[in-house]
Order: structure tokens, then sequence, then C-alpha cells
């Protein structure tokens, strides 16, 4: 099904903006930047996870006449990082609460003298007794972050009931309960963090950096160096990927930058090589979800009592939020009259978890979809039936009471996977074929939604503006704070401006990700630059081609060069040509913060994965063999870009599922390495067919919706139902690797044996 | 970069000669570096503590494979990319241009050669369970002259060997078998490239009548060296590939394992897949062998 349109530029596979630049090596990332005078800045970490520091000892033998040294001491504002709260220091000032905390700066203008400056730098702690999982911060017997009562080591909690969940135990036909859980997982952007910071006494601090939100940088730099937002400025340079991991780190990053230069009085660069930014930033959020669900004879759902926990290291930075996400995605796509919710973001000391695509929803979709498994296979149903007789419906209701106004087709796009991954004969077939080979084969799927665009009033709260303007030389400049970082802002945004304005693609460019020139469109994440962004942009546009009609005589039916002409004289009259406009909410959008009550998501993308296994019983390993996904993402603005989204979110969630795990050792991370932090290559990747259905969302840019987040939430679960379906074990936890699948299968062979004897 | 390039002394020598003396006048302080595939990982990191390098790079009496009548002899300069595209290699050594088709990735496999991946000595290294299969031997050099061992003699132990500070690797040997063998390679890694092995098993036979007549077995990441399973080969060796020949083979390869827990795998993982490839292998002969 496509929309039908008379679109030219959105959705056409336009060349990325930027992608020539790329290919060719004229990009520039913030470590190709050098500027007059510049020094290296680096980073004195901790090496205990909780524990007083003591004293800061230097050792004699380096002459430090020769470096700029900074620590807790030197902020002229506020020691803190402006995240949601504001409890994480810039600098640890007398204690430390997780490992590779940074302490000290320091910076020298020959980089390759900047290791063993460090390494003669030597902290003495008092070390106080760490808590490292979220059973140990449950019991609360060692406080570690707010109060010393039951809300202590909690950074948020929610509570959600619909109908009465305690009134149907008793005639339920089945009852079926699990306990689901993901581990930490890096984002592995290419470029690692990086940043470069020049200080002035007149024009204040200017970062350029690696970074997705110039706007958060801008606002916690405000509040470490106490200056006004006019003396503050942040420059988003090429981004090698970010994935979340560039949401919240780059304010510490530019602050310690920052710090170094006010103390240097000269430009200072920090850039991360792989090690320190595996070891120091933020990870996702390590979970446990607990599931009791009441089905009837039929497999209807009648109750789900739902309980989330999450690790979120040491510092609250997004945690409420990302929880907020994980609460709100628990459910899956299925449609519950009683549903009861409780969730915690627990404290650890531990590196801060942080954003990472899919933002808690890849934490409790992984444990809802291995869930309704275990819930079909109670009721002996199949996996596709057992989804679809509970699929959400145009006009049900979500665990937030939100009503579904839009068109919801799981129905459709279930049908759809199941025949294009023609499921129900590829099952008979291994299930004949298994018995002969010692490469067990399964297939399993997933059904999904992922909410576009800031949770409950989010977006009313964020209160984005962004536009367009004409330059002299007859260039319409996209006026966004919106990042591109490999995913595709740049490309969709142009496009739309160019639709919007009836011009070409190539008269489009985006304006310089600078806080001195751009509104605050808000933060690139959660799905939301496609739809939100991208509709400020659809609706400046018009507004634009309504003034030049107006006031400067563009008739209908006009050429790129009447668009031009009529913008010289509009320029004439105004002084400028630039459209700005305002988030509006759609309408009839009601949320309760306090009872997380009503409209969760704007609107949500839809999907349905199916991922084909082969599990070899010689090395208990899992492969992915093939996938296929198929989802409703409303219009889609660039295909190429669409599809590689999709592509790129599948391969993470399989390195999720299957490769990815962060090893700690004491709450310090023991494979900060390549090597041995083991992601998914190319060969090990499969194919993977991607098929979207488009329904038009009225309030989206051309009717977009959200995309970036929705394939990293489908893989896990699919690829765990498929190994079960493979080799008849139902395991609950991710990563699952071959170690883990060994220890199942021998023990159970050992069982076998002793019930045997 | 963590290490300091400074803190480093890099020199080129005009050839085998002047290398082979200046070792020879300084023993112990000069380490050999020629792809740099392991030593600039280590700079890169850090923790290289070697402060004297000397080039190899491109030293010709290193660089070439030569086949004779009797032996094919790779030079210890010689990349896994000139392996593993070696149509002698190929053809009569297939294991070893399998093995070199999967260390690191295809930029490791210009640079890394064979004498660097022997010297540096890991228990994981690709290539030494495929060379030990092949009754591989090893042509140390110094300024005194040549000497050349077994293969399976020179591992000694974790990252010790029977190279002395004043020799280099000039070649390995690899004896000419014309007789068709049987012929196994798997490594189980952490992923299908890019992977550092978590254990592997190479293994060579010839088996008439069900009755193994010759028998090589090696393997990687199992012990603190690469291993060639000697007690596996004599438990298998004239015996009939029955259920208790089986059952004793296995019994010999877990006698003379000692796998470990480490980042990449855990000590009862690797035990017991490396019985479940040797049990893989000897299906495969039993399969193969002419009745």
């Amino acid at each position: 099904m496509t929309a039908s349109s008379n679109l030219r530029t959105v959705g056409t596979p336009q060349l990325r903006k930027e992608g020539v630049d790329k290919v060719l090596g004229r990009a520039k990332y913030i470590d190709d930047l050098e500027r007059e005078g510049i020094w290296y800045g680096a980073t004195v970490r901790s090496t205990i996870p909780r524990g007083r520091i003591l004293a800061i000892h230097y050792d004699a033998r380096v002459d430090w006449s020769e470096f700029v040294i900074v620590s807790a001491g030197d902020i002229p504002g506020k020691n803190h990082i402006q995240m949601i709260s504001a409890d994480q220091p810039c600098l640890a000032d007398g204690q430390v609460n997780h490992c590779d905390e940074a302490i000290v700066l320091i910076a020298h203008p020959d980089k390759r003298r900047l290791p063993e400056a460090l390494a003669a730098i030597y902290i003495d702690y008092e070390p106080l007794r760490a808590v490292l999982s979220i059973e140990e911060s449950e019991t609360q017997e060692e406080i570690i972050w707010g109060p010393h009562t039951s809300e202590g080591n909690i950074f948020k909690q929610f509570h959600l009931e619909k109908g009465n969940v305690d009134s149907v135990w008793a005639e339920a036909a089945y009852i079926v309960e699990g306990e689901y859980r993901t581990g930490a997982q890096e984002h592995l952007y290419i470029e690692n963090n990086g940043a470069i910071a020049e200080y002035d006494e007149v024009t204040g601090i200017t970062v350029w950096g690696s970074l997705q939100c110039p706007f958060y940088v801008h606002k916690s730099l405000m509040a470490v160096f106490d200056l006004p937002a006019e003396k503050v400025r942040v420059i988003q340079v090429e981004t090698g990927g970010a994935f979340g991991g560039k949401e919240d780190y780059p304010s510490i990053l530019a602050a310690h930058a920052g710090l170094l230069a006010m103390k240097a009085r000269r430009p200072i660069k920090i850039v991360y090589d792989r090690m320190e930014d595996l070891a120091a930033t933020t990870k996702r959020h390590p979970s446990r979800t607990r599931h009791r669900t009441a089905i009837d004879k039929n497999g209807k759902l009648l109750a789900m009592e739902i309980d989330i926990a999450t690790d979120g290291g040491a510092y609250a930075t997004l945690s409420s939020t990302v929880l907020s996400r994980a609460t709100l995605h628990s459910t899956g796509p299925y449609v519950c009259p009683n549903i009861r919710i409780t969730s915690r973001a627990w404290a650890t000391n531990t590196v801060p978890c942080g954003a990472f695509r899919g933002f808690g929803a890849p934490q409790s979709i992984f444990a809802i979809e291995r869930h309704m498994e275990q819930v079909a296979l109670a009721v002996g149903l199949d996996s596709d039936e057992i989804r679809r007789r509970n699929f959400l419906h145009d006009g049900d209701t979500t665990a937030t009471e939100q009503v579904m106004v839009e068109p919801v087709i799981l129905d459709t796009l279930l049908d759809r996977a199941l025949e294009v991954s023609d499921f129900h004969a590829r099952q008979s077939e291994f299930a004949r074929l298994n018995p002969l080979s010692p490469v067990k084969r399964g297939i399993g799927l997933a059904a999904f939604y992922h909410g576009s665009g800031f949770t409950g009033s989010g977006e009313r709260y964020l209160n984005s503006l962004a536009g367009i303007d004409v330059t002299t030389d007859n260039k319409v400049r996209v006026l966004v704070s919106s990042t591109e970082f490999g995913q595709g802002t740049n490309t969709i945004l142009t496009q739309i401006a160019a639709e919007a304005l009836g011009i070409g693609y190539e008269d489009v460019i985006m304006a310089p990700c600078d806080t001195g020139i751009v509104p605050n469109s808000g933060p690139t994440v959660a799905s939301r630059t496609s739809m939100v962004v991208g509709k400020l942009i659809e609706r400046a546009g018009r507004q634009l081609v309504t003034g030049l009609r107006q006031d400067a005589g563009l008739l209908d039916n006009y050429s790129t060069q009447d668009f031009f002409t009529s913008c010289l004289r509009y320029r004439e009259l105004h002084g400028k040509v630039e459209s700005l406009c305002r988030y509006e909410a759609p309408p009839n959008i009601y949320w309760d913060d306090q009872h997380y009550r009503g409209e969760a998501y704007p609107a949500f993308a839809w999907a349905v994965y199916v991922a084909e296994v082969a599990v070899d019983t010689t090395t208990y390993s899992a492969e992915v063999t093939n996938f296929h996904t198929v989802q409703e993402v409303g219009r889609v603005l660039n295909p190429t870009l669409a599809a590689g989204q999709i592509e790129g979110g599948v391969a993470q969630g399989i390195g999720y599922a299957l490769y990815e795990k962060v090893l700690y050792n004491n709450g310090h991370m023991l494979n900060n390495q390549m090597t041995n932090y083991i992601m998914p290559t190319a060969q090990d990747v499969p194919s993977i067919s991607v098929h979207f259905e488009e329904i038009p969302f009225a309030h989206g840019a051309f009717g977009a919706k959200g995309i970036g987040e929705l394939p990293h939430d489908g893989p896990a679960p699919a690829i765990l139902n498929a190994i079960q379906n493979a080799i008849n074990q139902s395991f609950t936890s991710i990563p699952l690797l071959p170690e883990d699948i060994f220890i199942r299968v021998t023990s159970d062979a050992h069982e076998q044996e002793q019930i045997t004897v | 970069m963590r290490g300091n390039p400074e803190s480093h002394h890099f020199i080129d020598a005009a050839n085998l000669d002047e290398i082979l003396a200046l070792l020879a006048k300084e023993p112990g302080e000069w380490t050999a570096i020629a792809g740099g595939t392991e030593i600039m990982v280590a700079h890169a990191a850090g923790r290289l503590s070697a402060k004297k390098l000397i080039n190899l790079w491109g030293v010709p009496e290193l660089s070439n494979i030569v086949v004779t009548e009797t032996h094919l002899s790779i030079g210890g300069g010689v990349t896994f990319n000139q392996i593993r595209h070696d149509a002698t290699i190929i053809a009569e050594f297939p294991l070893l241009a399998q093995a070199a088709s999967w260390i690191g990735s295809i930029a490791n496999q210009s640079r890394a050669t064979i004498a660097g991946n022997i010297v540096n000595g890991s228990p994981a290294a690709d290539a030494p369970p495929a060379l030990l299969v092949y009754d591989a031997e090893i042509e140390l050099i110094s300024h005194k002259g040549t000497r050349r061992l077994a293969y399976s003699d020179f591992h000694t132990g974790y990252k010790q060997s029977l190279l002395l500070s004043s020799e280099l690797v000039l070649a390995i040997h690899l004896p000419r078998h014309h007789e068709q063998q049987i012929k196994y390679l798997r490594k189980v890694g952490t992923r299908r490239a890019m992977a550092i092995t978590k254990v592997a098993l190479a293994g060579t036979a010839s088996s008439v009548h069900h009755a193994i007549t010759r028998i090589r077995i090696a393997a990687a990441s199992v012990a603190d060296r690469p291993l060639r399973l000697i007690a596996t080969e004599a438990a298998l060796l004239n015996e009939p590939l029955n259920e208790s020949t089986l059952s004793r083979a296995r019994k010999a390869l877990w006698s003379e394992v000692r796998p470990i827990d480490d980042l990449r795998s855990t000590a009862e993982y690797r035990k017991q897949v490396i019985a479940n490839l040797l049990d893989e292998f000897l299906t495969q002969i039993a399969r193969s062998s002419p009745s």
C-alpha cells in the first residue's frame, strides 16, 4: 500500500545532503579541526566505584608548570551537569560515585605528553561500600543516592493502574509468570566523543563538538560557567554517529574542555580514544522486568501485572524519561482491560546509563514479546495467533487509557510478515529437518509499537521553534538545532522544505548548527525529528509561500526563478526573508503527568519482525540467518534512508541480543576495546528485508511519524523466540552468548541423565 | 594514542646481516617489528614496554615462499595475504590458507607476518594449529648461523618459546605430502570475522579400513600455548573408529588441554567445545574412510 500523492521531493530517494563530502573525505569531524595555539586536554578518572577523595598527589618527576590543571575548585558557576536533575558533578569534589568519574583535567600543548602525566597523578581514597546491581540497590541497605528513606536509591518510580487487576486472577483460565533481563549496551558510534572549546572574556565560551543536542550543552555550560545565554555558543560539527550516546555526555565533555580553555586562555581540544570512551561514557540501562498475566480460555488477556526495574548508574541523567518510555511500552501492542505497572530506576555505583536508541522500549518490549511466547505455549496457540487475538485496534485504549484514534493496522502487518517470511512453511520445514542435523533452525516473531516524539507533555514543555530563511545568494536555509549524525536529518528536512516551498532539493541547504544562528528546535532524539521538527519546517515553508503571495507577488505555478525573484521583493519590504514556526500540539491531546494517564504519544509506529536463526549444537552458538521487517511509520520521506534506518537498527538489535556484553569488574568496564566488546560484523548480519506500509499521519511532516528507534525494539525478542522454536529452550536474558546456551543445554542433559539413573 | 612515539627508538637496517649483528651486540635490547599488527596495538594502548624497535618489514631474505621437491618454505616476513593467495599453499596446505583468511581484517592480513604470529606466542593465534598438523619445522637465524627445530617444540609456555634474543624466525618449512589426507579446521570465534579464537581445532588424518593410519591434531585457546594434541593422537592411531576409541580419545584430549576463563569465554565451554570439535573431525574421518 503506497499512499497516493503528488509530492515531488518527499518520498523520493534524494542523495544525502552531506553524503558527497563524507565519501570524498572532505567532511570535517572534530579531530580534523585545529585552532591557532591549541592545547590538548585529558582526564584523570576514579579507579574505585565509590569513596571519599582524601588527597591528590602530583608526582614531582613531571614538570607541572608546563601543564594547565583544573579541578572542581576552578569551576566559576555550579559544579553540576544540568540535565533533568542537577545531581551529577562536572568534576568530582570530595567523593566519587563510580569508576572512571572525572576528577582532574590537565592540558598540554603536546598531546603525546598527556598519558604519562595522567599516570603521574595519584589519588588517595577512603573507599565506601559500593552498590553494583539492581538487587543490591533494592535492599536499600546502603543508600548511595537520594534520601535515607524508602525513597533512597530511587531515581524515579511510576505506578499505573487501569481497570482492576486484583479482581481477575480467580477467574483466569491461565496465569503465566516470567522474569526477563536485558544487559547494558554500548553505542559504538564510529567517532568517539570529542570537543574543542575557546574562552574569551568578551564573547564568552564557544564549544565545537560531536553531539546531538546543542541546546542541552548550551544550558549546561551556562550553569557551569555562570554565563548568560548570549555568552555561550555551541556548534555541532560533523558527527560520526550517536545513537543516543551523544545526547547527554557532550554536556560533560564540553564543560571540561571549556574549563581548561578558560584557565589556559587558549583553545583546548579533548578527543577520547575508544578505551576511554567505552569506559567512561553512558550505556543502555540494564533492566529486569517481571510479568504476571491472566488469560481467559480463548487466549484473551484479562490482566497484566508488570514490574520494571532499571539500573541507572550513579547519577540521574535521563533515567526518569528512559523509565517512562520503558513503562509506556511494557504492555506491547495489546489491549487488556486490567493493567498494573510499577517501575523504578535504581541508582548503582556504575557509570551513569543514558539515552540509547529505543530509550527504554527495547528493554520492556524484549520482556513482553518473550512473555507472549510463553503465554502462547501455555494457552496452546501459535505465536501469531496469540498476538492476533490481543492486538490493539482503532478505538481500543492503551494502559494510559489513550484511545487509538489513528488507524492501527497490526493485523495487516502480521499478515504481511507471515507472508514475506513464509512463516508457517518455514516452521514446519525446520521441525522436519532439525532432527537430522546438528544445526537446529527456528523462526520467531515479535510485534511492537514505538511512540513517536517526546512522551506525554514533553513536546509542549520543549516548545520548539524552527523555520527557514533565504540568503541573498538565493539559497533556502533550514534553521533548526536538529543535528545530522548519520541518520539523515539534513536530507529529510531539506526535502520537506523543498516540497513545502515548491522548489528543488538542490536549492535548499542546512544552516550551520550553531546556537548563535539557529533557533531551538529541541534535541535530536525520541524519533521526533521527522514528525515534529519536520512538521515545523513544512508549516514554515507554507507560511513563507503565503507571505510571498500576499506581499511579493508570487503567482500560481511559479518556477524556482519566480520564487527567488519574489524573495528579493520580500526582502526589500521586510529586511529579511525568514519564516519560523513554533510547536503546536495536535488537537485533543491530553496528558496527566500525575497519574500517567492520557495521550502518551501523538502517534505510534507499528511493526512485526520475523527472525530466522540457526543454533549449532557443536558450538552452542546462535546466528541470525534471515530477517524480515514489516512496519508502518506514516509517510516514508526518503526510502533509501528509511530502509537504512531499519537495516541498521536490526543489526544493532542483533548485537543487543546475541553479541554485545559489557563486562564489569568492581564497576569498571573490563572489555573496553572493540576486540573484546563484540559487536556483530557484516558477516554476522543476515539479509534483512524491509517492507513499509504507509498511512500518513496528519500531524507529522507530509504524514511522517518516527522511524529511527523502532527497528531496535523488535530484533531481540524475535531472535530469542526463534531460538526457542529451534531448540525448545526458553531463554529470558540478553545478551545470550554461546556460553549461556552451553550451560543450559548441558545442565539439562545432565538433569536428564540423573532422572534416568 | 596512549603511547608516546618519542619514548621509543625505531630504526631501519640496511640488510638482514646488519639486523642480526645488532641483535647480537645488544642482546635483549631490541624488539623486531615487521607488520606491527600486535606492537602498534600495544603502543596505541600505552602498554608497549619495548623501547628499541628494529624494522623487519620488507627484508628480502624473509619475504618469499619457496617450493622445492620436498618442502614448501615460508619466509618469516611473508604476510597472511601472501599465504592465503599462494597457489601451492591453497592446493597442498589448504588449512593454512584457510587459517590465514580468518586472521583479523584484510588490512591486518596485508601487514601481519607469519613470524610475527608465531613469535607473539598467543595461544589463540590462528596459524599455529594448521602449522602443527602439517609437521612444520621452524628455522631460526642469528649472527652465528641457523638452526632448525620441530615447530611443535617451539612454544614452551605462555608467550614463552625457544627463540633467543639474538634470533629471528627465518622460515617455516612444511614437508610436502602427496597422499590424500582427510583434513579438518574449525575456528570458534566470538563472531564470524575480526574475531579472536575461543577454541579452534585442526586435524589431518589418513585411514584404511576404518582404522587411522596417520593422524595429527592441534588446537588453539585450550592451553597456555598453541598445542599439538599428542595424547589424543596416540589414543586414535591404528585404532578402529568405534565408541570405545572415541571415548578414550576424549579422555586423552581432556588430559592434555588446560583451558581457562577469560574475557572471551569460559574454561568449561572450551573444554566441551574442543571435545565436540574432535567428535566432528572423527565423524568426518569415519565418513571419508574407504572401507
